[in-house]
């Protein structure tokens, strides 16, 4: 890839310094530099202008040089000037005669078309104008071209006009060129004639173009090049419904990115580099009795320890207004980023959600449905056998469905049997869902009891019994939607669809469940996390949080209270009213500590995300790659085919791995506010498990059996990622306005509520009369009527979209209307 | 979609001449880029001793149907031979040819051209107009040469008649250039 990328860059300099006429601009360009001068003052506003600005130049330049029979390099430009202008016109016949050839070629019609090529003209024309304007903006910030143009010699404004007229209309017929039809043969012949007249600055503009583009490749955003190459090799094999879920994780990655930018940069940096160090204050040092273990690496495998005492959680953060000699507000920042992250997140999502929409158009079109099956069912990106015959496969059972069902929707009763069957198969999968939720219930309360009676009584199944049962209905759960879905006798777009809302309402079913059922033992067992799967832990964390700061609370005061004895057992038993006795030095390390209840949380975010990077490589190892092994190699000795059998390669499960990088990332917005690190841990997570997806898909995966292409418009996995989005961030903002943070850590320790960082900043930073303003418009009396003007311009612009569309179908009606006019006139 | 390169970086091949580069560029929906990959790809097609001066060879048609991406596609002959100018229409591509065929199917190609081309490669019979005879051919095409997979002649029949009732805006029992570039224009998955 590197060495394509050097030899086009040689190439395109080799082309620039074979050219005769740029070897004899670059000679140039020294010696004109006088001339410039003198002729910039008389027409410098005229360079400046943008528009024609480089073809006025152009036009000048070539005068000038025809007129000075310069050097070399300019006799070359000379030379071709005089072809010009015989060839120019005979390129010009050449090209009316070749256009109305080809129309009469297409035969009858070319009405139609001849508007179509215009309208191809007329933007092409534009995206050149816009091109050749950016390329002279860009050139013009470089400098390298800008002083060759400028002239000397007055010329009159009528040879101005002309040149400018000539070199359109050779632009305009070098920009239709690709969209003709012709073999290339024709084009180069239509190409030289034309191209020569305008080589000079065209020519130019279109190497630097190329060159800009070239560096843009070398040093691209996509860091991943490789991942852009290889997502053309299993497009071939897989077809583009499984680089749809590639270009989705790449999207998540940007994310990330820009939330570990925000986090590292502005709450970890500032805090290790200008923050108190290690060991200065209690909370940031390792108590006593746990300094033995720090070191281990089971400990800081399980982040404590070391780990935690450190910039990776909240707990570490002191709550000094402004730290180091920058005067580096960190709570402010601290705040501001946790929220900033979630704005940003959610100003992305919408975003990309709006962009989908656009892509869409008017919606679904179903008035072509066999035509367009015939014509554009085949995908063209599959270059393997293998997934040639899949598709093969399903185009032909599309047909016969769509046959089958076309004849059948002549016959009216059998719609009404249709939509019962499906009212049936949503009544069977609710019955499915109902079922889950029930038996989770009853299994969490019998654990309960379990726990009353004491666990040590009770075996392997009895202490883990909700994790069991929760694991395996999400295992066999879908399977049986599956299966529900066949049913319903739908498009497999449209199947997914369901099946994909089944499961997302089966997870969140359960954990509602689950969480109902325990709010009684959380409430006993605050500090206790039974380790669950990440969808339980995902909601389960919410209701720990409340009751662990309801303990926490309690445990406040507990160890004040113990603290000021302790305080008083080092002045030897006497606490004097006005002491001026020396405070006594102690090491942080004994200090007695009160409770710190988000780095808990944080620390259990944390070794969550990380479970759960384990489990998917190992899944992946396991699952995919032994398992391949084996079938490949054990299938010589083995009594049934292991191949079609069980239990055969693996498919690449698309619903399966987005729904798990959805969840993946509620659980980063969850618990990015109380562990920092959090999403530097997600990049690193997503960045192998990238390239490992990608390995296993290429190396151990096949095609699936039914393999259609994903359009683009991903709006049903973007609306379930705001839905995660907006659960995920509730807790966060639950704790931020109602929840006292910890006394004893954190950058919020000692004030009542966690914004009031934000009144403290108003009120030493900013000037009074800002406060008065913030606290004028923070009052209920103006906020209410500010939430309903929100609502009703919300209701008018969704009345404005709805006419909008309707505007759009009518359009297109009238559209076709008109084709159809057109054609048979 | 594209026909791009499957990753097959080749050692240094001799580059095309530089004036004809920028030509290709302006001339194709394809960039420098991707032409110079094109011509590796080409030139991998020749045997040894003809490399040199790939950019005026022929390649016979069974050499760019062993090309990957054509060869799990059905409709690969009639690709090679649409795009194909050799005189003896033994279906043989140039370079230039080559170039031609990945600019069309490049993902920056117009729709127009697109459907342009695609009208021509299922035109079967060459006769300008898609007749009910090309639409068999082109289903057959589609459903793969396995004995199961296709389709009987009532289900053939019913869906000719299904695409002809949808397509055919004057009902003359074919479809043209127009009408099927009305009809493809509309689809969210051409």
């Amino acid at each position: 890839d590197g060495s394509d990328d050097n030899e086009e860059g040689s190439a395109v300099e080799n082309e620039e310094n074979a050219k005769g006429t740029d070897k004899g601009k670059k000679r140039a360009t020294p010696r004109t530099r006088r001339a410039h001068a003198r002729g910039r003052d008389r027409h410098g506003d005229e360079d400046d202008e943008d528009d024609e600005g480089g073809m006025r130049r152009a036009g000048p330049r070539r005068h000038r040089s025809r007129r000075r029979g310069r050097a070399a390099g300019n006799e070359a430009s000379d030379s071709d000037m005089e072809h010009t202008k015989a060839r120019k016109n005979q390129a010009n016949q050449e090209s009316k005669e070749n256009d109305e050839e080809d129309e009469d070629e297409k035969g009858g019609k070319s009405g139609k078309g001849k508007n179509e090529k215009k309208g191809d003209k007329k933007s092409d024309k534009k995206g050149k104008k816009e091109k050749a304007n950016k390329k002279k903006k860009d050139k013009k910030k470089s400098g390298s071209g800008s002083d060759s143009e400028s002239e000397e010699e007055p010329i009159t404004e009528e040879e101005l006009a002309k040149l400018k007229e000539e070199v359109e209309e050779k632009k305009k017929l070098i920009a239709t060129l690709r969209n003709k039809p012709w073999k290339m043969k024709k084009k180069l012949s239509v190409l030289k004639y034309g191209l020569i007249s305008i080589m000079n600055p065209l020519l130019i503009l279109i190497l630097f173009n190329t060159f800009c583009a070239s560096l843009d490749k070398i040093t691209s955003k996509d860091q991943l090049i490789c991942l852009s190459i290889t997502s053309h090799v299993f497009t071939g094999h897989f077809g583009s419904s499984v680089a749809s879920y590639f270009i989705f994780l790449r999207w998540m990655y940007g994310i990330n990115m820009i939330l570990f930018g925000l986090t590292f940069g502005l709450v970890m940096v500032p805090e290790a580099l200008m923050g108190k160090p290690y060991g200065s204050l209690p909370r940031k040092t390792v108590p006593r009795a746990e300094e033995a273990t720090a070191m281990n690496f089971a400990t800081l495998w399980d982040f404590s320890g070391f780990a935690q005492y450190s910039v990776l959680f909240y707990g570490y953060y002191n709550n000094q207004r402004t730290i180091g000699w920058l005067k580096f507000r960190m709570p402010l920042s601290y705040f501001l980023v946790g929220v900033g992250s979630i704005g940003y997140s959610f100003m992305i999502v919408t975003r990309t959600m709006a962009k989908n929409a656009n892509d869409d158009g008017g919606g679904d079109d179903t008035s072509f449905n066999f035509s367009w099956k015939m014509f554009t069912s085949w995908d063209y990106l599959i270059g393997n056998p293998e997934t040639a015959d899949n598709k093969f496969a399903s185009i032909t059972t599309s047909f016969k469905e769509a046959i089958v069902e076309e004849q059948e929707s002549r016959k009216e009763e059998n719609i009404h049997l249709t939509r019962f069957l499906r009212v049936l198969a949503n009544f069977l999968a609710l019955c499915t869902l109902a079922g889950s939720g029930y038996l989770i219930f009853f299994v969490v309360r019998r654990s309960q009891q379990f726990a009353l009676e004491g666990l040590e009584n009770y075996g392997w199944w009895e202490r883990n019994e909700v994790n069991t049962v929760m694991s395996l209905l999400g295992m066999f759960c879908p399977t049986l939607f599956d299966v529900i879905s066949s049913l319903e006798n739908y498009h497999p777009r449209i199947a997914l669809r369901w099946q994909l809302g089944r499961i997302f309402a089966l997870f969140l079913g359960n954990l509602y469940t689950f969480i109902i059922a325990l709010m009684d033992e959380i409430n006993l067992k605050a500090r206790y996390f039974l380790p669950f799967t990440m969808f339980d832990r995902l909601l389960g964390n919410i209701e720990a949080l409340q009751s662990a700061t309801d303990i926490s609370l309690e445990e406040e005061k507990i160890v004040k209270y113990n603290m000021t004895i302790w305080e008083a057992s080092l002045y030897n038993g006497t606490i004097p009213e006005n002491s001026t006795a020396p405070p006594i030095q102690v090491d942080p390390a004994d200090v007695p500590r009160g409770p710190c209840w988000e780095t808990m949380v944080g620390q259990e975010f944390v070794r969550l995300t990380v479970s759960d990077m384990m489990t998917t490589y190992i899944t992946i190892l396991i699952g995919d790659f032994l398992r391949a092994v084996f079938v490949r190699f054990f299938n010589y000795c083995w009594c049934w085919d292991l191949e079609y059998g069980f239990p055969s390669y693996s498919e690449f499960d698309i619903s399966g791995n987005v729904l798990g990088l959805i969840f993946n990332q509620g659980m980063i917005w969850m618990g990015s506010f109380y562990a920092p690190c959090l999403p530097a841990i997600n990049v690193f997570r997503l960045h192998t498990s990238m390239y490992l997806q990608c390995w296993a898909v290429m190396c151990c995966n096949v095609p699936q059996e039914r393999v259609f292409k994903a359009s683009r418009s991903n709006n049903f996995y973007m609306a379930m990622l705001l839905f995660i989005l907006f659960l995920s961030t509730l807790p966060a903002v639950y704790t931020i306005v109602s929840i006292p943070p910890s006394f004893d850590c954190g950058p919020f320790s000692g004030k009542t509520r966690m914004y009031e960082v934000i009144s403290e900043t108003l009120e030493h930073d900013f000037p009074s009369w800002f406060g008065k303003v913030f606290g004028y418009a923070s009052n209920p009396g103006l906020i209410l009527p500010f939430i309903l003007l929100m609502v009703l311009s919300l209701y008018y612009l969704n009345a404005t979209s709805k006419s909008y569309k309707e505007a759009n179908l009518e359009l297109k009606k009238k559209l076709q209307s008109v084709r159809i006019e057109n054609y048979c006139f | 979609g594209s026909a791009q390169g499957s990753g097959a970086m080749g050692g240094s091949a001799s580059l095309i001449p530089r004036d004809l580069l920028g030509e290709y560029q302006e001339l194709t929906f394809l960039s420098k880029q991707e032409i110079l990959l094109a011509y590796k790809r080409f030139s991998e097609l020749l045997p040894k001793e003809e490399r040199e001066n790939a950019c005026s060879t022929r390649v016979p048609k069974s050499q760019i149907l062993t090309l990957p991406e054509l060869r799990a596609n059905p409709f690969q002959q009639r690709i090679c031979h649409v795009f194909s100018t050799s005189e003896t229409e033994d279906d043989s591509m140039s370079f230039e040819d080559f170039l031609d065929m990945l600019s069309v199917f490049s993902d920056s190609a117009t729709s127009d051209i697109k459907s342009y081309y695609a009208f021509r490669i299922f035109d079967f019979d060459n006769d300008g107009i898609l007749d009910r005879k090309d639409l068999e051919q082109l289903v057959n095409c589609l459903t793969g040469q396995g004995e199961g997979s296709r389709l009987s002649s009532e289900e053939m029949e019913q869906l000719i008649q299904n695409i002809l009732e949808e397509s055919d805006i004057d009902k003359d029992g074919t479809i043209n250039l127009a009408e099927f570039q009305h009809v493809v224009s509309r689809s969210p998955d051409f």
